[in-house]
């Protein structure tokens, strides 16, 4: 760390600082870098944006009242394509993907085709649908990224909606009673906590400690890893920073925080994104912004393989958030 | 309103190192280490600064490490907590000289 105070940096950041904002690209371009593609070994696919819950830092605008969601044609060309591209890892997100009629039968029919599955999940809406889940959760050994901001009910609600810090309390007690997040089950159980409010999260090694230590004590819950990444200035939490005066700030806050380092870990590099009506993105962030994979509309249906290493990435100035601090992968 | 704290003075806490930049230089670098992980955590530290901050009253510390707990984890209600241990401590220093008073006025009282 530079000669430079906490106390400097933290005032710096808090002080009202309106600046025009950089591109991302000229960023890259100061630091003689590049974000191209490495070997992609990630599919994400995102069922849809209808969610239960309508968190105030969601990027995508996912809430009860979206109708867009993955239909059975669309899932099988997903399918498909996860057949013929061989992806190491299927990462399901959503709005809520429990909410996916057709979340199991996506389960069922990528298991053989890859060895890891993730699903994000936002805990109520995995609570709602344990019942139809259990069972092809348990058997493909389905590792669970659950959404957690806060050990604090107030924090938690306030981002999330009230009673949700309660409901995912319940869903990861259940979670454990299933073995998954317990030592020697082979079930995983990961956590994620974003900030609640406009500033960056904490680090992640000293959260992860405070966490296992709180949520054993006082609940009895145990996990595998927990993640902190920071909130994405687009979709609702945008609006939420434009509404309350802190966008600027904010903005200011992650390019000042721009760390060359974290561009070579960035998951951008290793991953593909596939929306619920099944065209292709970089990332779950410019599927939010209607960014396209490598600029151009391309359909699951009419991609051969694996995007090709070495090919540039799309970037807008929310790929700020990704490279601020140690990154957020 | 005219006021003798403004928002825009803070980014110039810097310029404090122009006229003495050895000193400067060994305040921030002595700065740095306190405030690094150590026996407590960078979070237990910031916690103890907000709340020396408000016994001391400083606008520009207040702000600084409202942010820095929350982006080290804090939350409120623990924040408050910190506020009110050292408003309990200032209380408590103001009472307990009670005693001294105690004292004279017990050697002049009949």
């Amino acid at each position: 760390m530079p000669v430079q105070a906490t106390l400097i940096k933290a005032i710096q950041s808090s002080a009202e600082r309106p600046q025009e904002i950089g591109s991302f690209k000229s960023t890259l371009s100061m630091h003689n870098l590049k974000l191209v593609r490495r070997c992609t070994n990630t599919l994400q696919i995102n069922l849809g944006f209808l969610c239960n819950q309508t968190c105030r830092h969601c990027h995508l605008n996912a809430g009860p009242g979206r109708a867009e969601n993955m239909d059975s044609d669309t899932l099988e060309e997903v399918v498909a394509y996860a057949r013929r591209s061989h992806f190491e890892t299927i990462d399901i997100t959503g709005g809520a993907p429990e909410l996916n009629p057709h979340l199991k039968h996506l389960i069922e029919r990528v298991a053989p085709l890859t060895r890891r599955i993730m699903l994000r999940s936002n805990l109520s809406a995995l609570k709602a649908k344990m019942n139809q889940l259990t069972k092809p959760l348990k058997s493909h050994r389905v590792k669970i990224v659950a959404s957690f901001p806060s050990l604090n009910v107030t924090q938690t609600d306030s981002q999330r909606g009230d009673g949700i810090f309660e409901e995912s309390i319940a869903m990861l007690q259940e979670l454990n009673i299933l073995g998954y997040g317990r030592h020697g089950t082979g079930l995983e159980l990961d956590l994620v906590s974003n900030p609640t409010g406009a500033f960056l999260p904490p680090g992640q090694e000293q959260t992860e400690k405070r966490y296992r230590q709180v949520l054993e004590n006082k609940w009895g819950v145990t996990f595998n890893h927990l993640f902190t990444f920071a909130n994405v200035p687009i979709g609702r939490f945008r609006q939420w920073l434009i509404k309350t005066n802190n966008f600027e700030t904010y903005m200011h806050k992650l390019i000042s925080n721009f760390n060359p380092c974290a561009v070579e870990g960035l998951m951008c590099r290793t991953l593909v994104s596939v929306s619920w009506d099944g065209y292709l993105y970089d990332c779950d962030f410019n599927l939010a912004r209607g960014l396209y994979l490598g600029g151009k509309k391309i359909h699951v249906s009419q991609m051969p393989g694996p995007p090709e290493p070495g090919t540039a990435l799309t970037t807008a100035d929310h790929c700020y958030t990704c490279t601020a601090g140690s990154g957020f992968t | 309103m005219e006021t003798y704290y403004k928002p825009e003075d803070l980014p110039k806490f810097e310029e404090i190192g122009k006229e003495a930049p050895e000193l400067a230089r060994k305040f921030f670098e002595y700065y740095n280490a306190v405030f690094a992980d150590g026996e407590l955590t960078e979070r237990e530290k910031a916690l103890i600064a907000l709340a020396v901050a408000h016994a001391v009253q400083c606008p520009y510390c207040i702000d600084a490490y409202t942010q820095a707990c929350l982006e080290k984890g804090s939350n409120l209600a623990e924040m408050t907590e910190a506020i009110h241990v050292v408003t309990a401590i200032r209380g408590g220093a103001s009472l307990v000289h009670g005693v001294q008073m105690r004292n004279i006025a017990d050697k002049l009282s009949m």
